[in-house]
C-alpha cells in the first residue's frame, strides 16, 4: 500500500515553494512513504479525550510594552541582500509566467 | 604545562592565580586546532584574531578584578547560534554567506563574561541529522575513531570537545542533537527545561522543542556554563521568567535516598548489549551511593520518535520557509518569476535531507492530513508529557541509555533516513515533555567507543540532575581522551 | 432579468492598522512615510534566530475595537501561522489568529435611506501586516521587477470580518464609512484609506429575489476608497446579472478593481487551491484576559457616534441633521466639543461648523486635525460677534484669516482695522454721505418705496467697508430719511 504517491509529492512540493527533479520525485516519494509507515504506529494510539500540547511549558501572556526601539542601520538592512536598489529589496516579476 | 588537557575550571583558577593569561589558552587551543583540525574537520569557521583580541579583554577584566566565573575561558559556537557579522550558515548552501547583523542572547552573554570564541563549529544541516553527514562543509569525525560519526546534529561542537579543540562548546537540541554526540564522543552535553535558556538567535528547526546547551568535558564545567547561559530573556516569549540559579553550587551532595528511575522501554529492543552493560554500571554505581533504584515505566516512549517526527519536520517546513532569496541568502539564477526563484532557490539552497523534512512538515500540516499527523502528534505529545508527570511522582531522576549505540560508521545510516531517525530513540521524549535530560560518559566499548548514559529530571530540576550526574562522574572516572595521534 | 430582481449579497473582510507606536512583535516605529526599509530590524525581516515579543498596546487595541463592534471578546485566545510565499511576506508566514480569535461576534449598525441596518460582525482578530511591493510597471502584471519596502512589515493589523448581511453596493459604503467612524471614535486605528491604514475586500454574490441559497461569489480586491468600494460592487453586481441573464455560471476567483477603467479583472494566477497550513505559533504562547481587564477598557471606551448623536440632540438641542453631520466624523466631533467647552450656543457653533469651517476644510484640501484655529479662539470670534464688536459678515473675513494664519481673532481685528463702528456720530457721517450721494434712489423711497432701503443701508456697509454695525446703520438711515420726508 502506498501512503503517499507521486502526485501528492509533486502538489507538497509545490506548496513548499520546492523545485524537484524527477529522480528527487521518485527517491522522496519511496522515503516519505517508508517514514509514513512507520507513523502510522500513532493511528493505534487512541487520543480521543486528549488535548494536544502546543508548547511543553506553561506560560502565558507575555507582552512588551508599546515603546519604539532602534531599527538597524541600512547597511546592516541589506548587509545580506542578494539584490538591492535604490533602498529596496528587488525581486523578479510577481505574476507567475505561464 | 599542557593546557588543552584541562578542564574549564581548571583554567579559570590557572587565570585567577595569573599563572596563565587567557591569551595562552587561547593560543594553546589555536595550535591544537591547526594541529587536528585537518583530521576531525569541528570548524567550518574560525576566528582566530577576535579570539586573541577577547583573550587581551579577558585578561584585564581579570587583573580589573571584573571577571566572572568563565572569564577568559575560550568556547566553539554551533553554527546555527547567530554572532554579529560572523558568517552564520547553519552548515547549509542556502545561508553559506550570511553575515547576521545582530548576536544571539547566549552569544551576548558569552561576550559579556569575556570568553573568547575560536570559531564556529560543524553540524548536520539546519541540525536535521545525526551524524553531521548533511553538512556541506563535510562531515566532522568522531575523534575515538576517525571512520565514524562524532553523532549529530552538533557533531562539530561535540568533536572540538572530544578532541581537545575547545574547553567548552556550545549545542542546540532539538531531539537529541547535543546528547547523542555527546554520548558518542565521551563528553557531557546538557539539553536544558524549554524555556530555561533563550532562543533568541538561535536559527530555528523546531520552535517548540529547540534548546541551547552546554558541552564540557565533565560534569562541572557543564554545569558552569549552563549557569551563564540561563535565565530569562525578554526577547524570547517562550523564556521562563526565573531567578538564576548557581548550577555549581548543588554539586557534591550526597545522594543518598535519591530516587532513581529505570524505565524499562529504554531497555527493551535493538539495544546493544555493551551499552546496555555500561549502563547497568552506571545504575549499580549509583545504588552504591545510597541512590533508591526503581523499575518504572513510561508506556508513551515507543510513540515519542513518531511524534517527534511530525511536530519537529512541520514545524520547520514553516521556520525554513523564509529562505526564499529576497533578503538574504543563495538566490538562484532561474528568475523568470519570483515563484520560480523561490523555487529553485529553495532547490539549489538545501539539501535533500533538509527538503524531505520540508515536504513531510508540509504534507503533515495540509489540508486533509493536519488531524491525522500533526494534530495526533500534538496529542501524543500529551500522553508522553503525562507519562513523565507520573514517573516523577515516584522518582527524582530517569536514568537511560542516550544511544542505543555507540558511534556508527560513515555512510552506515545515511541512505536510510529512517535508521538516521531511529538513533534518535532514547532522546526524543524530553524535548516533547520541555524537561531537561543530558548526556555523560558511561565508559567505553570493548572497540574503545565512548557510551553514553542519560539522566532525565522534572523541569527545571537541573540541579538534581547535575548532582547526580555528578556522583555518576565520579563513580565512573574519567574515560579519558581520544589519542588522536597527531 | 434586470439587477432589481437580484438579491445582492455583500461581505466585507476589513483590515485596519492599529494606532501603536511601535510594530506587533517588535519595537520599530510604525509611523508613515519614512525612508523604505529604515524601520526594521531583524524581527520583522525575518531574520533567521528571531522571536516575537507581543505589544500589549495592541492587544488592547483589538480588545476596544471589539468592544466598539459590540463583540464578544475572548477571555483566551492565541496566534497561528498563515503559511504561504510571497515577496512581501518575510518569514513566509504571516502571524494571526485562526480559530481563537481574539473578538467574537458583534454588529454595526446605520441607518440608510431613513432604514435601520444591522450588520452582523463574525469576529475580529489581530494579525502582522506585510511589507509593500512597489512595481516597476504601471500594474502588477506589466512589471518586470518589484521592489519590497519592509517598513510597513509587522505593524498590527485587526480584520474585522462581516456577515453577508450586506444588500447593495451603498449599504457597503455606508457600512464601511460607519466602521471607520468606529474605530476612529474607538481611538484604535486612524483609518485613512489613502495611507492604506483602513484596506476592504468584498465579497459579493447574487440570488434571485426570495431565494435562500446564496449564488457564487467573487471576491473583490484593490478598492482604495470609499466611493470605489461601491463602484466596484456597482460594477460586479452588474456583471454578474449579466452572466446570470444569459445563464453563464459565475466563477469562484479573487477579482482586482481598476479604478481607471472602472471594471473588475481576475486575479492571474496559476491553478493551486490556497491551503494555508494554519498550525498554532509555537514562538507566542496564549493571551489570557481576565473580565476585569475587558470591563475597565469597557467602562473607559470613548463615547461611540450613536451615542454621541443622541446626547447631541439632548444635551445641546441640535437638529437631528446637525447631530449627524457632525457626528459622522470624530475630528468634526472633538472639535465641536472643544468649542463649546468655551461658548455655550451649539447651534451656533453647529452652523459655523457644518458652514464655513467646512467649506475652507474642502477648499484647501486640509485635514480636520490639522486646521490652524484653535476651538477656543472660534469661541472666542462667537463672543466678538455677540458683543457687536464684529459683524457677521466681518466674522467671515476674521475667521479666513484665523484659518490661514492661526492668529486669535482679537488680534486680527486690531491688526486689520476690523472693529464695527457703533460710534453713533460717525454712522451719521456715512449716511449723511449716502443720501447725498445717491438722490434717486433717496427720492423713491420718500415717494413710499420702502424697499429701496435695503440698497441705501447697503452703501452704507460698502462706504464703511463693512464696518458699521448694520442694526445702527439701518435705525440711523431710517431716521434721516424720515426727517427729509
Amino acid at each position: 500500500m502506498s501512503l503517499i504517491d507521486k502526485k501528492t509529492v509533486e502538489r507538497v512540493a509545490d506548496l513548499a515553494r520546492l523545485h524537484l527533479t524527477e529522480e528527487e520525485k521518485e527517491d522522496m516519494t519511496k522515503s516519505l512513504n517508508e517514514i509514513l509507515e512507520f507513523e502510522q504506529k500513532l493511528a493505534n494510539l487512541d487520543t480521543d479525550d486528549v488535548e494536544p500540547t502546543i508548547h511543553a511549558i506553561e506560560l502565558k501572556n507575555v507582552m512588551r510594552k508599546d515603546k519604539v526601539e532602534e531599527s538597524l542601520s541600512i547597511r546592516d538592512v541589506f548587509l545580506n541582500a542578494p539584490d538591492e536598489a535604490e533602498g529596496f529589496f528587488k525581486v523578479p516579476r510577481i505574476v507567475e509566467l505561464d | 604545562m599542557e593546557l588543552i588537557n584541562k578542564s574549564a575550571l581548571e583554567l579559570r583558577d590557572l587565570l585567577d592565580k595569573r599563572e596563565v593569561s587567557s591569551r595562552e589558552i587561547v593560543e594553546a587551543y589555536l595550535e591544537r586546532i591547526e594541529a587536528v583540525e585537518p583530521k576531525v574537520n569541528s570548524f567550518v569557521t574560525l576566528t582566530k584574531e577576535q579570539a586573541l583580541k577577547d583573550a587581551d579583554k579577558a585578561d584585564k577584566m581579570i587583573k580589573d578584578k571584573t571577571a566572572t566565573s568563565l572569564t577568559g575561558i575560550p568556547i566553539a559556537i554551533k553554527d546555527n547560534l547567530c554572532t554579529y557579522h560572523v558568517k552564520t550558515t547553519c552548515c547549509s548552501k542556502i545561508i553559506k554567506d550570511f553575515l547576521p547583523p545582530y548576536d544571539a542572547t547566549v552569544i551576548t552573554k558569552i561576550k559579556e563574561a569575556g570568553m573568547p570564541i575560536l570559531g564556529k563549529t560543524n553540524m548536520d544541516e539546519f541540525a536535521m541529522g545525526s551524524s553531521t553527514e548533511t553538512s556541506i562543509f563535510g562531515p566532522s569525525k568522531n575523534p575515538w575513531d576517525l571512520e565514524r560519526v562524532p553523532g549529530g546534529s552538533s557533531g562539530g561542537s561535540a568533536a572540538a570537545v572530544a578532541a581537545m579543540e575547545a574547553p567548552l562548546a556550545l549545542g542546540s537540541d532539538t531531539g537529541g542533537s547535543i546528547r547523542q554526540p555527546a554520548a558518542l564522543t565521551g563528553i557531557v552535553g546538557i539539553k536544558p527545561t524549554y524555556g530555561l535558556v533563550s532562543r533568541y538567535g538561535l536559527i530555528a528547526f523546531a520552535s517548540s522543542l529547540d534548546q541551547i546547551g552546554p558541552f564540557a568535558k565533565n560534569v562541572s564545567d557543564a554545569a558552569a556554563l549552563l549557569t551563564l547561559l540561563a535565565g530569562h530573556d525578554r526577547r524570547d516569549s517562550t523564556s521562563l521568567p526565573l531567578e538564576k540559579v548557581d548550577y555549581l553550587q548543588n554539586l557534591g551532595q550526597d545522594i543518598k535516598g535519591l530516587r532513581v528511575g529505570v524505565p524499562v522501554e529504554f531497555f527493551a529492543e535493538g539495544i546493544d548489549p555493551e551499552v546496555e552493560s555500561n549502563v547497568k554500571n552506571s545504575i549499580k554505581a549509583l545504588e552504591e551511593f545510597g541512590a533508591e533504584i526503581i523499575e518504572i515505566s513510561l508506556p508513551h516512549s515507543e510513540y515519542a520518535l513518531a511524534a517527534y517526527y511530525l511536530v519537529a519536520t512541520a514545524e520547520a517546513s514553516s521556520n525554513l520557509a523564509r529562505f526564499d532569496g529576497v533578503r538574504y541568502g543563495h538566490r538562484s539564477k532561474e528568475d523568470r518569476d519570483s515563484v520560480t526563484m523561490f523555487k529553485h532557490t529553495r532547490a539549489e539552497g538545501f539539501g535533500p535531507e533538509v527538503k524531505r523534512r520540508i515536504i513531510l512538515g508540509t504534507y503533515a500540516l495540509s489540508s486533509g492530513f493536519y488531524d491525522a499527523y500533526y494534530l495526533k502528534a500534538l496529542k501524543t505529545r500529551t500522553l508522553i508529557k503525562q507519562d513523565f508527570d507520573e514517573a516523577f511522582k515516584k522518582v527524582d531522576v530517569l536514568i537511560t541509555p542516550t544511544t542505543p549505540s555507540p558511534a556508527f560508521k560513515f555512510g552506515e545510516k545515511n541512505k536510510d533516513p529512517l535508521a538516521m531517525y531511529l538513533s534518535d530513540i532514547f532522546t526524543t521524549t524530553a524535548n516533547l515533555a520541555g524537561i531537561p535530560a543530558m548526556s555523560l560518559p558511561a565508559g567505553l566499548t570493548s572497540e574503545g567507543l565512548p557510551v553514553g548514559v542519560q539522566i532525565f529530571a522534572p523541569a527545571l530540576k537541573e540541579d538534581i540532575m547535575l548532582n547526580t550526574a555528578y556522583a555518576l562522574e565520579k563513580a565512573i572516572g574519567s574515560i579519558g581522551f581520544p589519542a588522536l595521534e597527531v | 432579468m434586470p439587477l432589481e430582481d437580484y438579491t445582492i449579497v455583500i461581505g466585507l473582510e476589513v483590515h485596519a492598522e492599529l494606532m501603536t507606536e511601535t510594530k506587533l512583535f517588535c519595537g520599530c516605529s510604525t509611523s508613515f512615510g519614512s525612508e523604505a526599509n529604515s524601520q526594521v530590524c531583524p524581527v520583522c525581516l525575518g531574520l533567521p534566530g528571531t522571536l516575537p515579543v507581543l505589544n500589549e498596546k495592541a492587544v488592547e487595541y483589538a480588545v476596544k475595537a471589539g468592544l466598539a463592534l459590540n463583540s464578544d471578546i475572548s477571555l483566551l485566545s492565541k496566534f497561528d501561522r498563515k503559511n504561504y510565499f510571497y515577496p512581501d511576506l518575510p518569514k513566509a508566514y504571516q502571524v494571526s489568529q485562526y480559530d481563537l480569535p481574539i473578538c467574537l461576534g458583534g454588529h454595526v449598525d446605520f441607518i440608510v435611506n431613513g432604514e435601520k441596518k444591522v450588520i452582523g460582525i463574525t469576529r475580529v482578530h489581530l494579525e502582522e501586516e506585510a511589507g509593500k511591493s512597489v512595481h516597476s510597471g504601471a500594474t502588477i502584471t506589466d512589471s518586470e521587477f518589484s521592489l519590497e519596502d519592509y517598513n510597513r512589515c509587522g505593524i498590527p493589523l485587526i480584520e474585522i470580518v462581516s456577515e453577508p448581511d450586506l444588500r447593495s453596493p451603498e449599504e457597503a459604503r455606508i457600512y464601511l464609512e460607519t466602521l471607520r467612524n468606529i474605530l476612529r471614535y474607538a481611538g484604535v486605528s486612524d483609518c485613512k484609506m489613502e495611507e492604506g491604514s483602513l484596506r476592504c475586500d468584498a465579497n459579493i454574490s447574487l440570488m434571485p429575489k426570495g431565494a435562500t441559497k446564496f449564488g457564487t461569489r467573487t471576491e473583490i480586491k484593490n478598492m482604495n476608497s470609499f466611493r470605489s468600494v461601491q463602484r466596484a460592487l456597482e460594477y460586479e453586481a452588474k456583471r454578474h446579472a449579466e452572466l446570470l441573464d444569459r445563464g453563464e455560471k459565475i466563477i469562484q476567483e479573487t477579482r482586482t478593481w481598476d479604478e481607471a477603467s472602472g471594471v473588475t479583472e481576475a486575479m492571474r494566477s496559476k491553478e493551486e487551491a490556497h491551503d494555508y497550513r494554519y498550525f498554532p505559533e509555537p514562538d507566542l504562547v496564549p493571551i489570557v484576559l481576565t473580565n476585569e481587564f475587558v470591563n475597565d477598557l469597557k467602562d473607559n471606551l470613548p463615547e461611540m457616534p450613536v451615542a454621541k448623536y443622541h446626547r447631541y440632540i439632548t444635551e445641546y438641542g441640535l437638529p437631528e441633521y446637525d447631530a449627524d453631520l457632525i457626528t459622522a466624523n470624530k475630528d468634526m466631533a472633538d472639535y465641536f466639543e472643544e468649542v463649546i467647552k468655551h461658548y455655550k450656543d451649539a447651534k451656533v457653533v453647529a452652523n459655523w461648523l457644518m458652514g464655513e469651517f467646512m467649506r475652507l476644510v474642502n477648499e484647501q484640501e486640509v485635514d480636520i486635525t490639522e486646521v490652524k484655529v484653535k476651538p477656543k479662539h472660534l469661541a472666542e470670534m462667537f463672543a466678538l460677534q455677540d458683543k457687536g464688536v464684529i459683524s457677521s459678515k466681518i466674522a467671515k473675513t476674521v475667521f479666513e484669516e484665523m484659518f490661514n494664519t492661526g492668529k486669535d481673532p482679537a488680534t486680527i481685528v486690531k491688526e486689520k482695522g476690523l472693529v464695527q463702528i457703533t460710534d453713533a456720530s460717525e454712522i451719521e457721517k456715512i449716511v449723511e454721505e449716502v443720501i447725498k450721494t445717491n438722490p434717486d434712489p433717496v427720492a423713491e423711497y420718500l415717494s413710499g418705496k420702502e424697499k429701496v432701503l435695503g440698497f441705501l443701508v447697503g452703501q452704507v456697509m460698502k462706504l464703511s467697508r463693512g464696518k458699521a454695525n448694520p442694526q445702527m446703520a439701518n435705525e440711523f438711515l431710517k431716521k434721516a430719511l424720515d426727517q427729509l420726508k
